[in-house]
């Protein structure tokens, strides 16, 4: 009798703390919504800041953080992908191929911040880059490679083994097959799995700090080579460097939720295509 | 025959692309290397090694990271132990006890947390967690290495939840079946049977989350109030390693001493993380092994 109690309490335990998590998870996103909806207006998605980030909207910084974006699609992408069907493919169990795991792996932990100095040391200065969008793509590319690495990977992993050798043994070549038989039926899954961590990529600050965000920049991007304001530097500013932080909570909050509807509209989109994709292809 | 120079070529792209990884890591050391290098020479390792961190002085300015070391070292420990207990809990609860249904929704609901960027978390928690511990614990100010600590295990705790899960599964049903045959209850085989043998799994779970947690710039910078001061405490202001990259780099003159200053900062950082993956890494491939 005693110890189905302390068994009914020690679930309930578990069962608490785990709807406790859900609990902040569901009044982060509450908060958020609830203080940044009355701010967000279209004019505040659309017009320039003024007053140092006060008044104003943040145009630049949304079109900062979308090209940061899209530039580091652009580089880490193919690479990845690239990488991906290196390993699944063509890799050979050695020394080569056992190096290249144990770099990704290392990729993968190192922290933000020494990212954002690799990116000062190599791109901003001794390539010449200066603080700029390519400087910033480049930086934020090497930090979610691993990430495209590992998801396309696991794409390339399920299909199976019964598609690759119909082909060969029909005469093709390993690259025809790959092209013809493999590519297509783990693309979508390679695009989605990339996505997911591609959101990351927005919501970035620290990498950003030191290669490319401008403090207070009011006019859109010319070239690759221009500074940009960017979403997450831009909250950080107005959360921690205004002089009257309380007086611009408002700003403060619209700008996060359009970060936060940023990144998770990513993730979304890339999780209900992931759902529908799974749907398709059952082997 | 006119393939044959096609395929190698475009294995030999592939093999490239691969290869960049391998570049990108040698690349992060050697260029953390260059800019911050030369500070062993001069001024020397022994400033370094110093417990004040001064780096913009009248007097004489002083490089001593110690401070900042053990201001990561407090932060991630104090993280790391909310971490244990709510990732562990959530963990067993969701793989072992949860309906199918209520996994279903329980596990993209967590994950979301780790979509939500740290600067976010980091604001959140200066306008609602920070006044908070202020009043809570009547402290003069509520940004502490406390505030911090609960930033990141948040922030930790979707890491730690997939891992441990994923380890928890791939423990054998007849393990569990055995318990059960035996006549012991569903309780004590989870936390007897189920449990251990995942635990190898479950510490690298945690360790991969001190090490994102570790390397976290954003949130911490914004909530630990980045006082360069030796302590222990977890209601005293600090400043992280990470924090005073973040914070000095911009206004640093480039190839100072305090620029070379905060490039050893770095490495120091890169180094402590590639210790606790590795570690982490080689706990993961033990378990899956066996």
């Amino acid at each position: 009798m005693h110890t189905a109690i302390s068994q009914r309490a020690t679930y309930w335990l578990m069962r608490v703390i785990t709807y406790f998590i859900v609990f902040i998870i569901a009044s982060i996103i509450f908060v958020i919504l609830w203080n940044g909806l009355p701010a967000v207006s279209w004019e505040f998605l659309t017009t320039m800041p003024r007053r140092s980030g006060a008044e104003g909207g943040i145009l630049p910084a949304i079109v900062g953080t979308l090209s940061l974006v899209l530039g580091t699609i652009i580089i880490a992408l193919p690479l990845g992908m690239a990488t991906a069907i290196y390993l699944s493919e063509y890799a050979t169990q050695g020394r080569f191929t056992h190096t290249i795991r144990l770099a990704i792996v290392t990729l993968a932990g190192v922290p933000s911040i020494v990212f954002g100095l690799f990116g000062l040391g190599l791109f901003v200065i001794f390539m010449k880059f200066g603080a700029s969008i390519i400087s910033g793509c480049l930086t934020l590319a090497c930090m979610i490679l691993p990430t495209i690495i590992v998801s396309s990977e696991e794409a390339l992993r399920v299909v199976p083994r019964s598609l690759r050798e119909g082909s060969l043994a029909l005469g093709a070549t390993k690259w025809q097959t790959i092209y013809k038989n493999v590519l297509p039926y783990s693309v979508s899954g390679m695009l989605t799995g990339s996505i997911l961590g591609i959101g990351r990529v927005a919501g970035e600050t620290a990498p950003i700090l030191l290669t490319v965000a401008a403090f207070y920049l009011p006019k859109l991007p010319r070239s690759i080579f221009d500074q940009v304001m960017a979403l997450p530097y831009h909250l950080y500013i107005l959360a921690t460097q205004h002089p009257e932080p309380d007086k611009v909570r408002s700003m403060q909050y619209a700008t996060a939720l359009v970060l936060v509807l940023l990144v998770v509209g990513v993730n979304i989109v890339a999780i209900l295509l992931r759902i529908r994709m799974r749907k398709k292809h059952r082997w | 025959m006119k393939n044959t120079w096609k395929e190698k070529a475009v294995k030999l792209m592939l093999l490239s692309a691969a290869s960049t990884s391998i570049l990108i890591v040698i690349g992060i050391f050697v260029f953390l290397g260059k800019e911050g290098g030369t500070f062993v020479i001069k001024p020397g390792l022994k400033e370094l090694l110093g417990s004040r961190w001064m780096p913009v002085s009248f007097q004489k300015e002083s490089f001593g990271i110690l401070p900042l070391v053990t201001g990561s070292v407090l932060v991630t420990v104090l993280a790391t132990l909310l971490t244990i207990p709510f990732g562990i809990s959530a963990s067993v609860y969701i793989s072992e006890l949860a309906r199918p249904t209520e996994r279903e929704i329980l596990k993209p609901f967590i994950e979301i947390l780790a979509g939500i960027p740290s600067v976010v978390i980091g604001f959140l928690g200066l306008i609602l967690l920070v006044p908070l511990i202020k009043a809570g614990f009547r402290l003069s100010t509520g940004l502490t290495a406390l505030a911090g600590a609960i930033l990141l295990a948040l922030m930790a705790i979707p890491t730690v939840i997939s891992i441990s899960e994923d380890a928890i599964r791939s423990v054998p049903v007849s393990y569990k079946q055995a318990s059960l045959a035996l006549g012991a209850s569903k309780m004590q085989t989870v936390w007897k049977v189920t449990v251990p043998a995942a635990l190898p799994g479950i510490i690298a779970a945690i360790m991969l989350g001190m090490g994102r947690v570790i390397g976290e710039t954003m949130a911490v910078m914004m909530v630990t109030g980045n006082a360069a001061i030796l302590t222990a405490s977890p209601f005293e202001s600090v400043r992280t390693m990470t924090a005073t990259i973040a914070a000095e780099m911009g206004e640093v003159a480039f190839g100072s001493n305090h620029y070379r200053a905060l490039f050893c900062v770095g490495i120091v950082l890169l180094l402590a993380t590639f210790g606790i993956n590795i570690v982490a890494q080689k706990v993961l491939q033990k378990h899956r092994v066996r």
